[in-house]
């Protein structure tokens, strides 16, 4: 089914807090191989300027992915999600996810066009602290297969 | 080097190290975990091949984050990174096995940007194929 293009620039309420834990960052270090200290010792991540510990750059999907998720909730996107592929990625970093930050997911439908009988859907997820401060954004293109 | 990349030390075709990592399917089980990423591709070949893959294959995210890594490695300086992006063009099949998939990247310095911003473009491939395309970083370096 094609989508509508009448979709783009719809925005969804924000996300319910999610809380970054120094344990988490260290798990997605280690699944993704990276020793280096700073994902894992506060004191080496003061000594390089940041106040805790900081995320390595792609952590952020962690936050954003299950947040762009809701728009393929919305009944007007009529997506098949079992055939959904991730497309494309792209990620602005404002500043590092740091340990302590609490960060609320704001998501919008960027764009939506049907090519060759494939869906595609760019969904942007705006990560900011609870205090509005910008953090990521994190652009997740998804393919639905025709 | 010593110390984080310096935009002096660097000029247009600059080449990073390259690498080459190892992907496993207890790789792949570890970052489903950490990611959240609970997709039944990325850890069942019945699943995998019943979508018509050729088994199962590897988060488009992981190996973007060892793409990160490469470009993290290189600059030393996590916070170095403010823009990132990849296009996932074809899938990296992890076999069932110690030895796994090989994933290795190449970048090299493609623009001096204002800001002391610096752009590497990144070469991705699996089996000698080019997996991931429009792989791109932007770096802000001292």
């Amino acid at each position: 089914m094609a989508l509508d293009r009448e979709l783009v620039g719809r925005s969804y309420p924000p996300s319910a807090v999610y809380e970054v834990g120094r344990a988490k960052i260290a798990e997605f270090a280690a699944a993704i191989g990276d020793p280096s200290p700073l994902y894992r010792d506060a004191e080496v991540a003061r000594a390089a300027g940041h106040p805790d510990v900081i995320a390595p750059p792609t952590f952020a999907i962690a936050v954003s992915l299950e947040a762009a998720m809701v728009v393929l909730e919305d009944p007007d996107v009529a997506l098949d999600y079992s055939r959904v592929v991730h497309g494309e990625q792209r990620f602005a970093h404002h500043r590092p996810i740091r340990a302590g930050d609490r960060l609320v997911a704001t998501t919008t439908i960027d764009a939506a066009r049907t090519v060759a009988g494939n869906d595609l859907l760019t969904a942007r997820v705006d990560l900011t602290t609870e205090d509005g401060e910008a953090v990521c954004t994190a652009t997740s293109m998804l393919v639905a297969r025709a | 080097m010593s110390g984080p990349v310096r935009r002096a030390d660097v000029a247009v075709g600059t080449a990073l190290p390259e690498q080459l990592y190892r992907v496993t399917r207890a790789d792949l089980v570890r970052y489903a975990g950490a990611s959240g990423d609970f997709n039944p591709i990325h850890w069942n070949e019945r699943v995998a091949t019943e979508v018509g893959l050729p088994g199962v294959i590897a988060h488009g995210m992981f190996t973007m984050a060892l793409t990160g890594r490469a470009v993290t490695d290189w600059t030393g300086d996590p916070a170095a990174l403010v823009e990132f992006q990849v296009r996932f063009g074809r899938p990296v099949p992890v076999p069932d096995d110690d030895e796994g998939a090989e994933v290795t990247v190449r970048g090299t310095v493609a623009a001096l940007l204002d800001d002391g911003r610096v752009r590497v473009d990144l070469a991705v491939t699996s089996s000698g194929e080019k997996v991931l395309s429009l792989a791109r970083a932007v770096l802000r370096l001292p």
